[in-house]
């Protein structure tokens, strides 16, 4: 019993050591935001590596998902004969729902592990180090570029998965079971509000943006700098994204379509 | 060591300097003093915390106690923007080169001239050429650092250290890991360099040889403690029992072979038990209990012993 | 710098389909039109029932939709619920005999104002009032009404 007790405290300290290590490693990553403005450079390849490459599995994966809300939603829209709700319904749960959601996920699979790799082995190999004995700060050189360009990603990547979900909803709702067009595109546009949803939708996959690059950048960075420990930390990132993405979305969608 | 003023002709003088990990005192209460213009070799044994001397120095980390003043400025009191400007005078050598992996050698060599100067592309560019001529990689220029030996890499980081003109060169293990003919080509260049642009070279290492051969003085460190020092000649002459065991690589000496342990033989006997204090090597036991179970006669426990430090090592 | 060029090509295809994406979203999938607070103005209509009547509710004149139901309370001496509209500014032409009537688009539909207009030449202006107004439909009462009347012959 003692030392149960001993253990639950000495993890809660280190817990709570850790949470204050991440704050302020949060505080000197967004100081980095005057070298991004100096350096736009820095933003822009970042915005590439972090951005572009997961591109292609956020659409693809969009597309999927798009067309398996147009085939199960049309299944049970249709025992109540209103197919024609299928747009709202395909839409509503991308926009609000699955888009950020998903994305995020996928995100923190694609991009967040591939930053705790990358910051974990410049750690290991004593770049990081390196760079500082260059009396170039680290954290604002090589870790808030990512951090901004993650955190400007997400949003587009998420604005692009709900697209080309709608679009992929579109194509077996309306091509293949001959759902009507005109009122797939007419319920979404009376049903869905702009402020409500789209701009909703959107600051939820910006809150996860910053949630995944951060924990995925500090993981990387509070690695313990051998193979094991940047491996460790890899996973580390894609399970903790993964609890702080669903439970943020929890208390944003609370906060944003309850009534709470 | 006495605590004398700050001698004119030293540029690092480190102070009653304590530093702990943990429970493990590195360094207790040392004073040292590195003299301008000369290459001055910090030397010991494996984790008796040269590399963190360096870090020190380069107020990467912060002493418990004590103070490094290096060229009149104490390192440890500086506010952020002053250690950075002192750090553009410093060029550090790390182990493994820390090149940046992401860029060629070039860019790695102009990377501190584009972060710290306002040089067009062109003059960064004849800098560049020069300091990779000077390290003899002038035309690997292209290369990504994964394409370079560990050599190679470690001269490029030389050329990227020396890009700045700084006052004085800190190599953190130059000559570990390296083929002789690149050790030849470091300790060479080490050498050269230091003449040439007159820098004041620290260099923390534990091969002997290379070291003694290029050093101007050394100062042998052992429990945190400076055990000897000196020039070369001198320290080679040396009457501490340590020294000599650590110059000359004699297996046993003051110290041991054996990493400190319980009576050998008692501790085969009690072996159903193991102690707690080596829990973690249950797995060995077993196969002692098995052996015993099974009559069979151990095998020589000094052969084995032996070729498993060396596996191990 | 090759590479680079390839880079800046390659990032700026991905934010330009991002913002495409958005645009999309905001144009295509919902109505940005109700998001323009400044370019409405809002009237009022008293009802004795709302029924299911709520905020962001369509008011639309002859099928299309011109504004939404921006407030809906009660009027504590009256007991009415007063209906709060705000209407698209470029719809500044509804008479003042304008008559509301609240409906439901389908048996199970969500409820709407339908805004009939007069012939009156004076126009409704931001806080002016619709006098004439028919209640929603409660579908209880209804058939309430239709038991009742069964009964009785």
């Amino acid at each position: 019993m003692l030392h149960f007790l001993q253990q639950l405290g000495s993890s809660t300290r280190t817990s709570f050591a850790k949470l204050g290590r991440a704050t302020f490693f949060l505080g000197h990553t967004l100081t980095g935001v005057v070298d991004v403005a100096i350096r736009p450079r820095l933003l822009l390849n970042q915005l590439h590596s972090v951005g572009v490459l997961t591109f292609l599995i956020i659409t693809i994966s969009g597309l999927f998902v798009g067309m398996v809300l147009g085939l199960q939603g049309y299944n049970i829209l249709s025992d109540f004969g209103s197919e024609e709700a299928l747009g709202i319904m395909v839409a509503a749960s991308l926009v609000r729902e699955l888009g950020p959601v998903v994305t995020a996920l996928l995100f923190a699979g694609r991009a967040g592990s591939a930053l705790t790799a990358e910051i974990g082995l410049m750690k290991a190999t004593e770049q990081l180090s390196g760079m500082e004995m260059m009396a170039v700060d680290p954290v604002n050189r090589i870790v808030s570029p990512r951090f901004f360009a993650g955190f400007l990603s997400m949003p587009l990547l998420a604005a692009l998965f709900s697209m080309v979900g709608i679009l992929g909803g579109h194509m077996v709702g309306v091509g293949l079971l001959g759902v009507d067009d005109g009122s797939y595109w007419s319920q979404m546009q009376v049903n869905l509000d702009f402020y409500d949803d789209i701009v909703n939708g959107v600051i939820k996959s910006m809150v996860f943006g910053f949630a995944v690059t951060w924990i995925a950048l500090f993981e990387g960075y509070d690695a313990v700098p051998t193979a094991e420990g940047v491996s460790r930390a890899t996973t580390r990132t894609v399970v903790n994204s993964a609890f702080a993405i669903l439970g943020l979305d929890f208390i944003l969608t609370a906060m944003m379509f309850g009534d709470i | 060591m006495d605590n004398s003023d700050i001698s004119a002709d030293s540029l690092i003088s480190v102070r009653n300097l304590s530093f702990s990990r943990g429970n493990r005192k590195i360094f207790d209460n040392i004073s040292l003093d590195i003299a301008r213009g000369k290459i001055t070799a910090i030397m010991g044994p494996s984790g008796t915390g040269k590399t963190t001397l360096l870090k020190l120095i380069g107020g990467q980390l912060f002493p418990e106690q004590g103070s490094i003043v290096v060229d009149g400025l104490d390192v440890h009191q500086l506010r952020r923007k002053e250690l950075f400007n002192l750090r553009k005078r410093i060029g550090m050598l790390f182990q493994s080169g820390a090149l940046l992996t992401d860029i060629n050698v070039y860019d790695n060599v102009a990377f501190p001239l584009r972060e710290h100067t306002h040089l067009t592309e062109s003059m960064i560019r004849t800098l560049v050429l020069m300091k990779l001529q000077a390290v003899g990689l002038r035309g690997a220029r292209n290369l990504m650092p994964n394409e370079l030996s560990g050599g190679m890499a470690r001269r490029v980081a030389l050329a990227r250290a020396i890009a700045l003109d700084p006052m004085m060169i800190l190599y953190d293990e130059p000559f570990t890991g390296q083929d002789p003919i690149s050790m030849g080509s470091i300790v060479h260049l080490i050498k050269s360099l230091n003449t040439t642009l007159g820098l004041t070279s620290i260099i923390v290492s534990h091969d002997v040889a290379e070291t003694s051969a290029i050093a101007d003085y050394i100062y042998v460190i052992s429990d945190g403690k400076i055990a000897g020092q000196g020039t070369p000649k001198e320290i080679a002459a040396s009457e501490s029992a340590w020294v000599q065991q650590f110059m000359n690589g004699n297996p046993d000496g003051p110290v041991h072979f054996h990493y400190s342990a319980t009576d050998y033989i008692e501790d085969l006997l009690v072996s159903s038990h193991p102690p707690a204090r080596i829990a973690g090597k249950q797995e060995t036991f077993k196969t002692d209990e098995s052996l015993k179970a099974k009559g069979l006669k151990k095998t020589p426990s000094r052969k084995r012993g032996r070729s498993r430090y060396r596996r191990e090592d | 710098m090759q590479h680079t060029r390839t880079q800046d090509t390659l990032v700026g295809l991905f934010v330009a389909a991002g913002i495409v994406a958005l645009f999309f979203l905001s144009l295509q999938v919902s109505n940005i039109r109700s998001f323009m607070p400044a370019d409405t103005y809002v009237i009022t209509a008293r009802f004795s029932n709302s029924g299911g009547l709520k905020v962001k509710s369509p008011v639309s004149v002859a099928g299309v939709r011109i504004g939404r139901v921006s407030n809906i309370y009660i009027d504590k001496e009256t007991y009415e619920s007063v209906i709060e509209m705000s209407i698209e500014s470029k719809y500044d032409t509804l008479p003042e005999d304008t008559s509301a009537t609240i409906y439901t688009a389908g048996l199970l539909g969500e409820q709407y104002i339908n805004l009939d207009p007069g012939g009156s030449f004076d126009y409704l202006k931001n806080g002016g009032r619709i006098e004439i107004t028919q209640s929603a439909i409660v579908l209880e009462e209804i058939i309430g009404r239709f038991l009742f009347q069964k009964a009785e012959e």
